[in-house]
């Protein structure tokens, strides 16, 4: 998507559906400024009940991994299992852990 | 006239301006001028039919004829229709619009504001569901008449034009006649000059921000307490009023 079309720049949107939970991007918009940023966010992406905070970021202001990165970012940790607590027995009775 | 005629005319006057607006936001569906501006005006007519069709059913069941929402809002004349002159003015550009959705989302927030301690228990809750969202289309349209007040010399000019066009429109907002006389004493309805003054406060503070000059009063149109409208409403009318009308038994 062009940042530098007619309708303003762009801006990225995150919602919060619960108190306590992180916000999750959810898509964006294009907004003259900050507050029509929030106010667009609000109209395009809570009107059925998907949250109680908005984020907007400009999309400028988001710093972006490439694909060319991936060899050097990524794939370092593909043969690295023990990184993640898989193999662990899991205490009888405990559902969440 | 008794107190019950007069709640029939005092819900249909809160009932028809939101319904005329909430139709003149939806003539904005799909051809606003970005995507968002169009969500966001057809989002805002939404809430208004709501609105509309809460105070519009209450105006049914205290008339006690079986006269349903649809009754009202798709088989009545112009003459028969108590919204306010300003709901039914043509959406004209973008500024026209956002000028006329901000001098009546301040009356009605005001409005609402206090009509939430009526003495009538619908009217209360109804006043009290719709302030949150007529704070929304206040915000949103004042935040947009800054904008283009204080934005290009164009925008600003364009929208002084809106304001001045618009103003003569005003003085209806706060006309009242026996109507107001009766429910006022029984603490139903709320007397508009207490309203006035706070209206012009959020409106000069407005215009202030957007470096917009308030016009002078001059001449200004009333007659929607008596049903006496514009050429406007009839066009509206005709076109919201089409499909009931042309197929009367049409469910949808």
């Amino acid at each position: 998507m062009s940042n530098t079309d007619s309708q303003g720049p762009i801006w990225e949107v995150f919602i919060q559906s619960k108190p306590g939970l992180a916000h999750k991007h959810v898509g964006n918009l294009h907004a003259a400024d900050k507050e029509m940023a929030l106010q667009n966010a609000r109209d395009l992406y809570t009107r059925r009940q998907e949250g109680t905070c908005i984020w907007v970021v400009p999309f400028e202001a988001i710093v972006s991994s490439t694909p060319e990165d991936d060899e050097a970012f990524f794939e370092p940790s593909n043969d690295k299992a023990y990184r993640t607590p898989i193999h662990y027995v899991m205490p009888e009775g405990a559902k969440h852990i | 006239m008794t107190k019950n005629e007069a709640l029939v005319k005092y819900c249909l006057r809160l009932g028809d301006s939101s319904l005329i607006l909430g139709q003149r936001m939806a003539e904005w569906c799909s051809n606003g001028p970005v995507l968002e501006e169009d969500i966001a005006m057809s989002n805002i007519g939404l809430d208004l039919f709501g609105q509309s069709r809460t105070m519009l059913t209450y105006a049914g069941e205290i008339e006690g004829k079986d006269r349903t929402e649809n009754d009202f809002a798709f088989k009545r004349l112009e003459r028969e229709f108590f919204n306010n002159l300003m709901s039914e003015r043509p959406n004209g550009h973008f500024g026209d619009t956002v000028v006329r959705n901000l001098f009546l989302s301040a009356h009605t927030y005001h409005l609402y504001k206090k009509l939430s301690s009526s003495s009538d228990n619908t009217i209360a809750a109804f006043a009290a569901k719709s302030l949150k969202e007529v704070t929304y289309h206040l915000r949103h349209s004042a935040e947009w008449v800054v904008r283009l007040g204080d934005g290009t010399k164009e925008s600003h000019s364009k929208t002084q034009q809106s304001v001045n066009d618009l103003w003569e429109y005003t003085a209806d907002l706060f006309a009242m006649n026996e109507v107001d006389e009766l429910l006022i004493k029984e603490n139903i309805a709320i007397d508009l000059n207490e309203i006035k003054p706070l209206w012009d406060n959020t409106i000069n503070e407005v215009l202030e921000r957007a470096t917009l000059t308030r016009p002078e009063d001059s001449f200004m149109q009333k007659g929607s307490l008596n049903g006496m409208h514009s050429e406007a409403l009839g066009h509206l009318l005709t076109e919201m009023q089409f499909l009931p009308r042309a197929y009367p038994d049409a469910k949808w």
